[in-house]
């Protein structure tokens, strides 16, 4: 398959690529590792006419602990977060991390990339949900930081400007009481996965749950916040119960569609079942156990 | 037809320098196989499903029907062909023979360089480990037990050296 005739311009910094999105107009698009746009190009739902590849510039693949906050660089691939020390700091990052897609697409995805593409069935967007995560941008007016609930509009769309790239991921590292897991279930490794769930919860020392963030993902147009779910255990004691009762409101808050990955029934079980795990993880995880988590498949 | 200017690509291919003129659009895989030749790496699914086309670029495994040609320009490329030196097979080749860990063969090179991978990065893999480094890998033949085999031969052999 091949993608529609484009023209290739490889930038040695954002600044220069910011300018030849200017120059090149508003066909043309940022390449980064490529692993979404190019399917998409291939399949021809996307036809730019010029690609700005920024994989060549320097020092936008750094993963940097710096005053409470993880910064990660938008070139960071897939596999560099989840070989990352500084970046095990934060469990879900390593969960979400490890399993997208397969090895190849994880040597080759980006983060900035992943985001800035927004595609609802992308795993970065609900899981850094769950965290104080915000959004580096850079373009001809300066620097912005946008935070992560602003910068995704809709499906494939943030609010980024044609000219303006994603510099840096900065997520705000939890408290040692929090602890939070991504479950992700996929039909085998390559593909997008069918439905997950993200959770992130601080606990106080008797169970209490303090804070909670409760996201969906695969099961709208952007990942949901759940906030029924969230409210079922806010100010509760977690257990049993009222990890049923966060599950079932998730199960309501998901806007799933039947597609060849499964009935919309199905998905809504489905994610039912997924924050009911997740929750529980999360649950050990913020007192101190070690738990797996991450994406499913069959063969795994 | 296009419009657009074909580019000079130029990458080092299993050692060599090797350059071609080609429409930004091609892929990688096809730059491999049609400019220089090397009809090694295969075209499976052609959507970033199924593995055959896997090569190492920069030492990292990626799928070569998901690059443009220029992507790797500059770069270090791999491919089966660069697997084994002057007609003696690679270890990994070698333990893929003798387990028969394959039956058409069809994904054998993208199951070569994904072993190759894992093996450089982490000597004595454990089954669950060898099951994730290949699950970017698609076989429809072999049901996978005799590619585990011929995996675990590979870690045997190369430990020994």
């Amino acid at each position: 398959m091949y993608a529609y005739p484009f023209s290739y311009h490889r930038a040695k910094s954002l600044a220069e690529a910011s300018k030849l999105l200017q120059q090149l107009g508003s066909e043309s698009r940022v390449l980064a590792g490529g692993q979404s746009l190019i399917p998409l190009m291939k399949m021809r739902l996307a036809r730019p006419t010029a690609l700005i590849d920024i994989n060549h510039v320097p020092g936008l693949n750094d993963i940097r602990s710096h005053n409470g906050e993880l910064r990660l660089g938008a070139l960071a691939r897939h596999t560099d977060i989840e070989m990352s020390d500084t970046a095990a700091a934060i469990p879900i990052l390593h969960d979400c991390a490890a399993g997208i897609a397969d090895v190849q697409v994880r040597n080759q995805g980006t983060i900035g990339g992943s985001l800035a593409e927004a595609d609802p069935s992308g795993d970065w967007g609900a899981t850094l949900l769950t965290l104080e995560t915000s959004v580096q941008c850079t373009g001809p007016q300066g620097e912005r930081t946008i935070k992560l609930e602003e910068f995704i509009k809709d499906a494939y769309t943030t609010v980024l400007a044609h000219d303006e790239l994603v510099r840096e991921i900065i997520v705000k590292k939890p408290p040692r009481s929090s602890g939070g897991a991504y479950l992700a279930f996929k039909r085998s490794a390559p593909v997008y996965a069918t439905a997950s769930a993200a959770v992130q919860l601080t606990l106080d020392g008797k169970d209490i749950c303090k804070e909670i963030r409760v996201v969906l993902g695969c099961l709208g147009l952007t990942a949901i916040r759940a906030k029924s779910a969230e409210g079922e255990l806010r100010g509760k004691k977690v257990d049993g119960k009222t990890i049923q009762r966060a599950a079932e409101a998730a199960r309501e808050a998901a806007e799933p569609q039947s597609d060849m990955r499964g009935s919309a029934d199905y998905k809504r079980m489905l994610v039912a079942a997924l924050a009911k795990r997740a929750l529980a993880i999360a649950v050990r995880r913020a007192r101190g156990e070690r738990v797996e988590a991450g994406h499913e498949y069959v063969g795994r | 037809m296009s419009g657009v200017e074909k580019v000079s690509v130029r990458m080092r291919v299993n050692g060599e320098t090797r350059e071609a003129l080609v429409e930004p659009r091609t892929l990688l895989v096809d730059f491999l196989r049609e400019s220089l030749n090397l009809t090694g790496t295969h075209i499976g699914c052609d959507t970033t499903y199924c593995g055959a086309c896997t090569v190492l670029l920069n030492g990292r495994t990626v799928k070569s029907c998901t690059l443009f040609a220029p992507m790797a320009g500059g770069g270090e490329i791999t491919t089966v062909e660069g697997l084994s030196a002057d007609s003696t097979l690679h270890p990994v080749q070698n333990a893929f023979a003798e387990c028969h860990g394959l039956q058409c063969g069809f994904c054998t090179p993208g199951l070569l360089l994904s072993t190759f991978h894992l093996l450089s990065k982490n000597a004595k893999p454990t089954d669950k480990q060898i099951r994730k480094a290949i699950a970017g890998n698609t076989c429809r033949c072999t049901g996978y037990q005799n590619v585990l085999k011929a995996i675990r031969m590979a870690a045997d052999e190369m430990g020994k050296r």
